[in-house]
């Protein structure tokens, strides 16, 4: 449902970098969504698509990596991976454990290609 | 190609705001909560029931947040204390900024409770850090007992359970015990009230809560922050 904000914010952080390398152009940037984070990463990118049409980014790329829940045993502490609710160890069959991961909405990189220094540009360097 | 890592939260802005309301709510000893449910589990009407309730020397505030009307703080103004609406438009859920922006003209050193009523919404409002010391997420008996592992991330990011409704338990097929195991599958560590908005069953354990979360809340800014 706020898919649409998210993507805005993707796109946003992706502008603000490139002011900082303003002879590169973005291409593909990547973000790591938690299962837990409450979003949709099909309409995520349905509103990421839809908000970078005919602008400067209409080109980026996204990369949506999900990461699952991680949970680390409080007795043995084996570190796994909740699926389906299922709290056990595989370890030791414990079921005391703590959550380390899974609720991520995270900003991993950007991808930029650099302009190659035209002629025509006529920079004095 | 060039690949330039960022390593930073999607919504790094709104919990910059966030984290600059959560210092001043730290300050001034304001214990802000964030109620969160489904449109029509009761948020407004336990806050009526808490307001109504409050000794009038205590010092609390309420922001409500709705899409659209002033309806709930007409609501909550009967009862004497400070009470804004946040009317946000369309935006299915607060954000930082709409806090931050509602909260210029009241001086937090004059509160203790600052109670945020977001907009009825399980999904979306759960993303978003409004600088609060505690998550609470209302059911109502006329859910059903899955919620919690259906939208389970604000069950995973909620302190506490509100079960509201429950004077409708003879009349519904809901199962308070699968609910609360449904909940702390989620979230082992979930505390849970039952309440009765109508008859006010439940109502004094809430308040007794929020109090001694306040308690502890000050106790823990006392600490250095590490």
């Amino acid at each position: 449902m706020h898919e649409m904000g998210i993507a805005d914010s993707i796109l946003e952080a992706v502008r603000t970098e490139m002011v900082r390398c303003p002879e590169s152009r973005a291409t593909r940037v990547g973000v790591r969504i938690g299962e837990l984070a409450a979003i949709d990463a099909e309409s995520l990118r349905f509103c990421f698509d839809a908000l970078k049409r005919d602008t400067d980014l209409a080109g980026l790329e996204l990369e949506i990596e999900v990461c699952p829940r991680r949970h680390r045993c409080k007795l043995c502490r084996t570190e796994f991976t909740v699926r389906d609710y299922d709290f056990e160890c595989p370890q030791c069959h414990g079921l005391a454990s703590e959550c380390l991961s899974g609720d991520q909405l995270d900003l991993a990189y950007v991808e930029v290609e650099t302009h190659e220094p035209s002629t025509a540009g006529a920079q004095s360097s | 190609m060039n690949r330039v890592p960022l390593e930073r939260k999607v919504l790094s802005e709104n919990d910059r705001v966030a984290a600059d309301l959560r210092e001043e709510f730290r300050q001034h000893g304001v214990l802000c909560v964030n109620l969160v449910s489904a449109p029509g589990s009761g948020k407004t009407s336990l806050l009526e029931r808490t307001l109504e309730q409050m000794p009038r020397s205590t010092r609390a505030a309420v922001l409500t947040g709705d899409l659209q009307t002033e309806n709930d703080a007409a609501r909550l103004r009967r009862f004497g204390f400070p009470v804004k609406q946040i009317t946000t438009g369309g935006t299915c859920h607060l954000d930082a900024r709409m806090i931050k922006r509602h909260l210029e003209d009241w001086r937090l050193e004059d509160l203790e409770y600052l109670i945020i009523e977001n907009v009825g919404n399980l999904v979306c409002p759960s993303s978003y850090d409004l600088g609060e010391a505690a998550k609470i997420v209302l059911l109502s008996v006329t859910e059903g007992e899955d919620k919690p592992l259906k939208y389970p991330t604000i069950f995973f990011k909620a302190e506490l359970m509100v079960l509201n409704k429950v004077d409708l338990l003879p009349y519904v097929p809901f199962d308070v015990e699968e609910a609360v195991e449904n909940a702390r599958m989620v979230h082992p560590a979930m505390e849970v009230i039952r309440v009765s908005c109508l008859t006010g069953h439940g109502v004094r354990e809430w308040r007794t809560w929020l109090e001694h979360r306040r308690h502890v809340f000050l106790q823990t800014r006392e600490q250095p922050v590490a």
